[in-house]
């Protein structure tokens, strides 16, 4: 370890934990400037959401923090190491794991398996072509356990393509939490959920977020208000204002954006 | 309840799935003694072809417009070493099936790196130009390939130029050559070459990093179309061009589509019933490619998961099995 990760992680045991951080993050598609100058910083154990209407670069900065898309200035540091310029897969394997906006599950998968293939590659099990498929038996408690976490145990062997909605939606969540991830990037987890959903969802995070550092994309402010610690509100690429939900709330040019006089 | 009678319902599909494995295995053993051997080696030459595509187009979801490359490329190796080097023909049919595998890690080393239909177009070019390759290296003899192949003896005391030692050897290879294509499928791995096929963007954030997977099952489907070439070669005693062109690379997709993609059995329904329309008609004057086009349509319009896909999404309670 280099003495600056040291003297960051040091940092990072006392007090406020950043286990995610990005500076200055920047994207540039042919001349139109989606993200601009946006510093992060993800903490273990709290909530932190990202807000801001239609096309504010939101989900941009998620393709960003997870290196699906390079970004074109800017760093990211994970636990204190720099991962500006590693592969998205080599990112999700050092522990910061997304979802996506449209449910990611493998639709013709059952769930049990669509938790066990995230299961898999922790375990060395990934890349054994000549064992059969029972080899995949030790992964099936672990399993279970996390279906039972999300309250999935019942739809266990079903296929996850003729699950509804919203339990896809729990789905993903499960499989990304089989990763036992340190950073957990969410991207609207309940978007296009029924009422009920919305809350078993909302308990599902608060328990998960207990050990380990949540960022989420989220429309519904009386979620966001009730379920986070923080909150940054982006608006055309730029962080617009950020701290606690009653700061930000007050916030005049916040309040212009979202009760829409100048934006839509 | 509903889950107790869903299980039952797929131990006994398992069950079913075993006996018709043992019907065709032993029709394959007695197929000989009524059908002229040398046309169902064809057959299975063809079907392992196909089988080894499967692998790439139905399990990873890649489409390979090159895998001519593989099969015919096998045959020359095979024919070469066998014919020139004086090499028995198991070891001929290993390196056969090995540098099909080389040629695979080269292709598939490009191909990767892009998908859908420029995957398809970097196969296909670069298997275009192994076509020129072979077209002009004194080794394979031109247009007249390597002829005169001996088939020798297997291990040194099974002659080969016995038809039914020849048909069994084949048969042999055939079935362990699926049968690597069954455990890949239903391995751990085969389960993460799934998941990519279903949505690659979760798997790259789960941390998979693809290209690797992808390159491994590209490698693995060369190396088994590879076998059924070099193997091909030993049975006809001779390795062509034809075998190299995009037209045979055409051929195979059309078997696979024709059994059905991403089924076990399809690919080899699909190889049995062209060669067999080739057969048949290549002495009755009506032009074979046209046949084969009619029926390629036929199946696209009528039932699209080709002739296996379509019966066993028939099939009471298959909806789940789609291996």
């Amino acid at each position: 370890m280099t003495v600056q990760a040291t003297e960051q992680a040091d940092k990072a045991d006392s007090g406020s934990r950043v286990v995610l951080s990005a500076r200055g993050l920047r994207r540039d598609f042919a001349g139109f400037v989606a993200v601009k100058n946006v510093d992060l910083d993800i903490e273990h154990g709290k909530i932190h959401a990202l807000i801001g209407p239609n096309g504010a670069g939101k989900t941009t900065v998620f393709n960003l923090l997870t290196r699906m898309m390079p970004s074109s200035a800017g760093t990211i540091s994970f636990l204190g190491r720099d991962i500006t310029h590693m592969s998205p897969a080599a990112v999700a394997r050092l522990g910061v794991v997304r979802s996506f906006q449209i449910s990611a599950i493998f639709p013709h998968l059952t769930v049990l398996d669509n938790v066990r293939v995230a299961l898999q590659r922790p375990n060395g099990l990934a890349i054994q072509f000549w064992r059969s498929l029972s080899a995949l038996d030790a992964l099936t408690p672990r399993a279970d356990e996390l279906l039972a976490l999300v309250g999935l145990s019942d739809a266990r062997d079903r296929l996850a393509g003729d699950l509804s909605y919203g339990r896809k939606r729990i789905l993903e969540i499960a499989t990304t939490l089989a990763l036992d991830p340190k950073a957990l990037l969410l991207d609207e987890p309940m978007a296009g959920m029924g009422h009920e959903d919305v809350g078993a969802v909302a308990e599902i995070i608060r328990s998960i977020a207990k050990d380990r550092a949540v960022l989420m994309v989220e429309h519904n402010l009386a979620v966001v208000a009730d379920l986070c610690d923080r909150i940054t509100v982006l608006q055309r690429g730029e962080i617009l204002a950020a701290g606690d939900y009653a700061t930000v709330s007050q916030d005049e040019r916040v309040r212009v954006a979202y009760m829409g006089t100048t934006d839509d | 309840m509903a889950e107790a009678t869903q299980t039952r319902t797929s131990a006994s599909g398992a069950r079913l799935q075993w006996v018709l494995v043992a019907i065709g295995i032993a029709a394959l053993i007695a197929a000989p003694f009524v059908i002229y051997p040398i046309f169902v080696m064809k057959m299975l030459c063809f079907a392992l072809f196909a089988c080894a595509f499967n692998l790439l187009i139905g399990y990873t979801g890649l489409l390979s417009f090159g895998h001519a490359t593989f099969f015919g490329g096998a045959a020359y190796f095979c024919a070469h070493a066998v014919k020139v080097w004086g090499w028995p023909p198991e070891a001929g049919i290993l390196l056969g099936a090995l540098g099909a595998a080389v040629l695979g890690a080269i292709i598939g080393f490009f191909a990767i790196r892009r998908q859908g239909i420029y995957f398809a177009m970097i196969t296909l070019a670069l298997s275009q130009m192994f076509f020129f390759f072979c077209l002009q290296v004194p080794f394979t003899h031109g247009e007249d390939g390597i002829q005169g192949v001996p088939r020798g003896h297997l291990f040194g005391v099974l002659d080969l130029n016995n038809a039914l030692t020849m048909y069994f050897t084949v048969l042999a290879i055939f079935l362990i050559g699926v049968f690597a294509v069954w455990r890949i499928v239903n391995s751990p791995f085969g389960m993460i070459l799934r998941s990519i096929r279903e949505n690659e963007n979760r798997a790259i954030s789960l941390g998979y990093s693809v290209a690797y997977y992808k390159l491994a099952a590209f490698v693995m489907s060369a190396a088994l179309a590879g076998l059924a070439g070099a193997v091909k070669a030993i049975v006809f005693q001779f390795a062509t061009l034809t075998d190299v062109t995009w037209q045979m690379s055409g051929e195979v997709i059309l078997m696979t589509l024709l059994g059905g993609i991403g089924t076990m059995v399809g690919p080899i329904v699909g190889a049995g019933l062209v060669v067999g329309l080739e057969n048949t008609l290549a002495t009755s004057g009506f032009p074979v490619t046209i046949a084969t086009g009619l029926i390629f349509m036929i199946c696209v319009l009528v039932f699209r998961r080709g002739i296996v896909g379509e019966i066993l999404a028939r099939l009471p309670g298959a909806k789940n099995s789609n291996s």
